[in-house]
């Protein structure tokens, strides 16, 4: 299959060609066909978008900076932009899909909010988003997240969210994610699960790349005022689930002369059987209510990922990446644990930025591009490292190449 | 084509009892041991779990159950290896019920022609949505005599009701989700109102109801409501504690008959 034009948005089916659909258990039928109905309604509507586009600008800050970063031009010998997602509120771009949701779920008249999360960002969003509307709030976690993300689990509780300890399987943020959906089908009727990511059954995948396609849309706009055009020559991003890629990919999808670059965690390499990239070693079958390539046996079991990350420790990937790969409109690169807390140190001590791990993984796979020296490069910094900063400590106490 | 599920029905339409076990739990070999003691207590129907490592519409008992069969090694080829003597075992309706990545990976044909060979009469896949069935799955089910039967809740609307009614073959699974069910004798008065509508539908097919059933009380409690009702972590409880089967399916499963 080869990309055209026009093709890359999902169709009225819930397909991104063979991926994406809705594989959900009949209890969430109603659920899922209410947002279904609606979703593009609502988004479109007048009051939707004054208020949302209200609290993206006053709550969150957005536009978030388009940052020529010089020292990091200097060392890979081309231009290259950071779009600072990092500066939203709250830390990261999942804040731009949370609001859109509360606010979808406050026209569906739900009063009872449920979101899984990895590396807490999501959930940190949500209980800022449910604090915000006076919303209940729970928020499903590994119990190994829960460990290494712990600033984020003690910001939760003081928004007000209920955090759950999830201990099935691997502990981490696909037991979260089933739990979550478990909570949904016994609360079908008063509670709106906020996804955080392009995964999980449709319309979800496109619902949350409509809310973070902002990213793009910026993009576009600032790089105008910047070099006197819109498309830059790379745009690249890290991909879990692919929610942040997915919005800074969005308004270039169509343009065919922007080559995009999704970039998965490798964890501890390739083929060490302690991964978490997906796209590489994964197969198309049906994780979390939607088509996609997911890790798994032969037998169809899903695997247990592995990446430093927490964000990124995730077996499968949204549909809509699972198509860009297929398709080869995007490119999907991948990049070890090590090579992400190089670029940890590397970016904070260039331009004085400390990126979340997540972020660190698109900023690696920097050194794995031939860059022309005429290039424009955009990369999307997902996220802040603050939460990371144990590991961070850590590392730096056992490695010497601090400096 | 006959199928046992239908025959069944004919023969009886009141207090329908199905039993639910996991495949390879408590041990790998296990599986036929359990379906002939069930036999031996004249069970209704049969329902085999497939082992499943993300099994989104199940509760923590049958989770559980399904992380301790994966650890046995059981993959579903291997269930069909132990189901090959299934029908000198019972001769009782047997369904096998699972997730559709699992069928997807084994092939969705093969699957359905195995199920044949084995003597399998009917499918559950929480996961498979009805359009889906539609366009893919039906034609082997059809050529197979395989009965597909889909879930519903009791907030499904009664369009969709009749929607699924129409497509499904055997009987319909009655989902009352643990925010429904009631743990005491009787059925919450809600619940029992929902049912009664449901009811009123006039459906072409039985319902039997699901989740939450956990010994005579319930049982008898669903019985009077629908046509039978599906008993599932309560059983997997006794039988992961169990150390003789024959004694202990036996005095189970006449608490619940009697």
């Amino acid at each position: 299959m080869t990309a055209t034009k026009n093709q890359f948005n999902v169709n009225e089916f819930g397909y991104y060609g063979q991926f994406g659909g809705a594989y959900i258990p009949e209890i969430l039928f109603n659920n899922v066909e209410e947002l279904k109905n609606n979703y593009l309604t609502i988004m479109n509507s007048q009051s939707f978008k004054t208020e949302f586009d209200d609290l993206l600008k006053n709550y969150v800050g957005r536009p978030t900076p388009l940052y020529l970063a010089k020292n990091l031009s200097k060392q890979f010998n081309t231009t290259i932009y950071l779009k600072r997602e990092d500066l939203n509120h709250t830390g990261a771009h999942k804040i731009n899909n949370a609001i859109g949701q509360i606010l979808l779920a406050n026209r569906l008249g739900k009063k009872r909010i449920i979101a899984e999360t990895g590396a807490g960002q999501h959930g940190v969003a949500t209980a800022t988003v449910c604090a915000l509307m006076g919303l209940e709030c729970i928020v499903y976690m590994g119990q190994a997240d829960i460990e290494r993300q712990a600033p984020n689990v003690a910001r939760m509780k003081m928004l007000g969210a209920k955090v759950v300890s999830v201990t099935s399987g691997t502990k981490t943020l696909k037991d979260a994610t089933n739990e979550a959906i478990r909570d949904w089908i016994n609360h079908a009727e008063d509670t709106h699960y906020i996804i955080g990511s392009v995964v999980g059954p449709h319309p979800y995948p496109d619902m949350v790349a409509r809310f973070q396609s902002v990213i793009s849309a910026e993009i576009k706009t600032q790089l105008l005022s910047c070099v006197g055009k819109q498309n830059p020559d790379y745009v690249i991003a890290c991909v879990g689930g692919g929610s942040n890629a997915a919005g800074a990919f969005y308004h270039f999808l169509n343009d065919l002369e922007v080559q995009l670059i999704g970039v998965e965690a490798s964890g501890k390499g390739i083929h060490s059987g302690h991964t978490a990239a997906t796209l590489t070693v994964g197969t198309p079958g049906i994780i979390h209510g939607s088509k996609t390539y997911l890790m798994q046996t032969n037998d169809g079991q899903i695997t247990e990922p592995y990446s430093i990350s927490a964000g990124l420790d995730y077996p499968g990937v949204g549909p809509v990446h699972a198509y860009l790969f297929e398709t080869k409109r995007a490119n999907y690169l991948s990049v070890t644990d090590d090579e992400a807390m190089h670029a940890v140190i590397n970016l904070t001590q260039k331009e004085g930025i400390i990126p979340a791990l997540e972020s660190a993984h698109a900023l690696a796979a920097l050194s794995q591009i031939n860059f022309k020296p005429s290039d424009t490069v955009v990369l999307n910094l997902s996220g802040r490292g603050d939460k990371d900063l144990t590991t961070y400590i850590n590392y730096l106490d056992t490695h010497t190449h601090a400096k | 084509m006959q199928n046992r599920i239908d025959n069944l029905f004919k023969q009886k339409n009141k207090n329908i009892l199905s039993i639910f076990l996991t495949a390879g739990y408590p041990k790998h070999d296990d599986t036929l041991a359990i379906i002939k003691q069930l036999d031996a207590c004249k069970v209704d129907l049969i329902e085999i779990g497939i082992p499943y490592s993300d099994p989104l519409a199940d509760g923590p008992i049958i989770q559980q159950s399904s992380q301790v069969a994966l650890e046995n090694g059981v993959t579903l080829k291997n269930i069909f290896e132990q189901l090959k003597n299934l029908r000198s075992v019972t001769q009782m309706p047997v369904l096998l019920m699972g997730y559709i990545n699992t069928v997807l990976q084994f092939g969705i044909e093969t699957f359905y022609q195995k199920c044949n060979e084995v003597g399998i009469d009917g499918l559950i896949l929480p996961d498979l949505p009805l359009e889906e069935y539609n366009s893919v799955h039906k034609v082997y089910a059809q050529k197979y005599n395989i009965h597909v039967v889909f879930l519903i809740s009791p907030n499904t609307s009664a369009q969709r009701i009749k929607v699924i009614d129409e497509q499904s073959k055997g009987f319909i699974y009655l989902v009352s989700s643990n925010s429904t069910t009631g743990s005491g004798k009787e059925l919450p008065t809600t619940l029992v109102q929902k049912v009664e509508d449901i009811k009123n539908l006039h459906l072409k097919n039985p319902l039997l109801m699901g989740f939450g059933i956990k010994g005579k009380p319930e049982f008898d409690a669903a019985c009077k409501l629908v046509n039978g009702a599906i008993i599932g972590s309560s059983f997997i409880t006794l039988v992961g504690h169990s150390t003789n089967f024959e004694k202990d399916i036996s005095q189970f499963i006449s608490t619940i008959k009697n």
